[in-house]
C-alpha cells in the first residue's frame, strides 16, 4: 500500500516537472524541474530494488549532467524570450505527433502480454537481495560478463572528454604562457654574446 | 489499480518518451531545452530497462541502464560543447542559424 503510494507519488511528480521541463519559460527553471524529474525517477529506482541505479541517476544525472546545463544556460548570454516567439504555432503539430506516440503505445500495452517462454531467455538471474546487494550483483556481472562492454563505455567517456575540450578550448593571442619546450630548447649561444671590451672604447 | 506492476511503469516511461517528443516540437527553436528533452527520452528508456529488469528478475537490464546512463552523460557532454562553440561563432543558439552548413 505505501509502496503504491509513493510510485504514484513519484510518477505525479516525475511527469509534472517533467512538464515543466518542457514549457517553463526560463531554461533555468527547466533545468531545476529536470533535476526535480530526475530525483523523482530515481525514487521510482529506489522502488523497484534497484538501488544502485538510483544512485547513480542522482550522481551522473544531478550532480554532473543537470549541473553541466545549468552552467552552460547561465554562462550563455541569450535572449531566450526570442527563442520562444511563434512557439504556440508548433503546439498542434506536437500534440498530433506526441497523441499518436503515446496512443500507440497505449494500444501495445492494452493487448500485451509475457510471452510463456520468456522465463527462459533470462541472461543473468538476480539474486535474492537479502543476501547479496543490488550494488554487488550488478558487479559480478559488469566486470565479467560484460566486461568489453565496460570498457566500450568507459573509451566513450574518454573520446566525450577529449571532444569536449577539443571543441571549447580557445588559444588566445596576447596571453603569456610559460612554455617548458621553449626554455629547454634555449642554447646560450643563442641569447648570449660575449664581447672583448679594449679599455677605454666600449663596444 | 492500487497494486503496482509493470504496467504501470510502462504507462509512466510512455508518457515521459511522450512529454519528451512533443518539448522537441515546442521548443524547436531552443537547442538546449531540446537537449533537455532527449535526457527525458532517454530518462523514459532506463525506467523501462529498470522496469522489466525487475519484472522478469534479471539483472542485465540495470546493466544496460548503466551503459545508456553513460551514453547520455557524453552525448550531453558533446552537445553542450558544441552549443558553446557555435554561439562563440554566431551568438546565437536559435536552430535555424545553424543550417548555414546546407548547399
Amino acid at each position: 500500500m505505501i509502496a503504491s503510494a509513493a510510485f504514484y507519488l513519484f510518477a505525479a511528480v516525475t511527469l509534472l516537472s517533467a512538464m515543466m521541463v518542457i514549457t517553463a519559460k526560463n531554461p533555468v527553471h527547466s533545468v531545476l524541474f529536470l533535476i526535480l524529474a530526475f530525483f523523482n525517477a530515481a525514487g521510482l529506482f529506489v522502488l523497484l530494488g534497484a538501488e544502485f541505479i538510483a544512485m547513480i541517476l542522482v550522481i551522473v544525472y544531478v550532480g554532473a549532467v543537470a549541473v553541466l546545463f545549468l552552467f552552460v544556460v547561465m554562462m550563455l548570454d541569450i535572449s531566450f524570450a526570442d527563442l520562444r516567439k511563434g512557439a504556440m504555432q508548433y503546439v498542434p503539430m506536437g500534440v498530433l505527433a506526441g497523441g499518436i506516440l503515446l496512443a500507440e503505445l497505449i494500444s501495445v500495452f492494452i493487448g500485451w502480454k509475457m510471452s510463456d517462454g520468456v522465463g527462459k531467455n533470462i541472461a543473468s538471474v538476480t539474486p535474492d537481495a537479502a543476501k547479496i546487494t543490488n550494488t554487488e550483483a550488478l558487479g559480478l556481472v559488469l566486470y565479467t560478463d560484460y566486461v568489453f562492454a565496460f570498457q566500450v563505455a568507459g573509451l566513450i567517456l574518454l573520446v566525450a572528454m577529449i571532444g569536449a575540450i577539443v571543441l571549447t578550448h580557445r588559444r588566445r593571442p596576447g596571453v603569456r604562457k610559460q612554455n617548458i619546450a621553449d626554455q629547454q630548447a634555449r642554447k646560450a649561444s643563442d641569447v648570449l654574446e660575449v664581447h672583448k671590451v679594449t679599455p677605454k672604447t666600449g663596444i | 489499480m492500487l497494486e503496482v506492476g509493470l504496467t504501470h511503469y510502462l504507462s509512466l516511461a510512455a508518457m515521459l518518451f511522450t512529454l519528451g517528443v512533443f518539448g522537441i516540437f515546442l521548443n524547436r527553436k531552443n537547442v538546449i531545452v531540446i537537449l533537455m528533452c532527449i535526457e527525458l527520452m532517454l530518462l523514459a528508456v532506463n525506467i523501462n530497462f529498470v522496469a522489466f529488469s525487475a519484472e522478469l528478475g534479471d539483472r542485465v537490464g540495470q546493466v544496460f541502464t548503466l551503459f545508456i546512463l553513460t551514453v547520455a552523460a557524453a552525448e550531453a557532454a558533446i552537445g553542450l560543447a558544441i552549443l558553446v562553440v557555435l554561439f562563440r561563432t554566431k551568438g546565437s543558439i536559435a536552430v535555424e542559424d545553424i543550417s548555414s552548413m546546407k548547399g
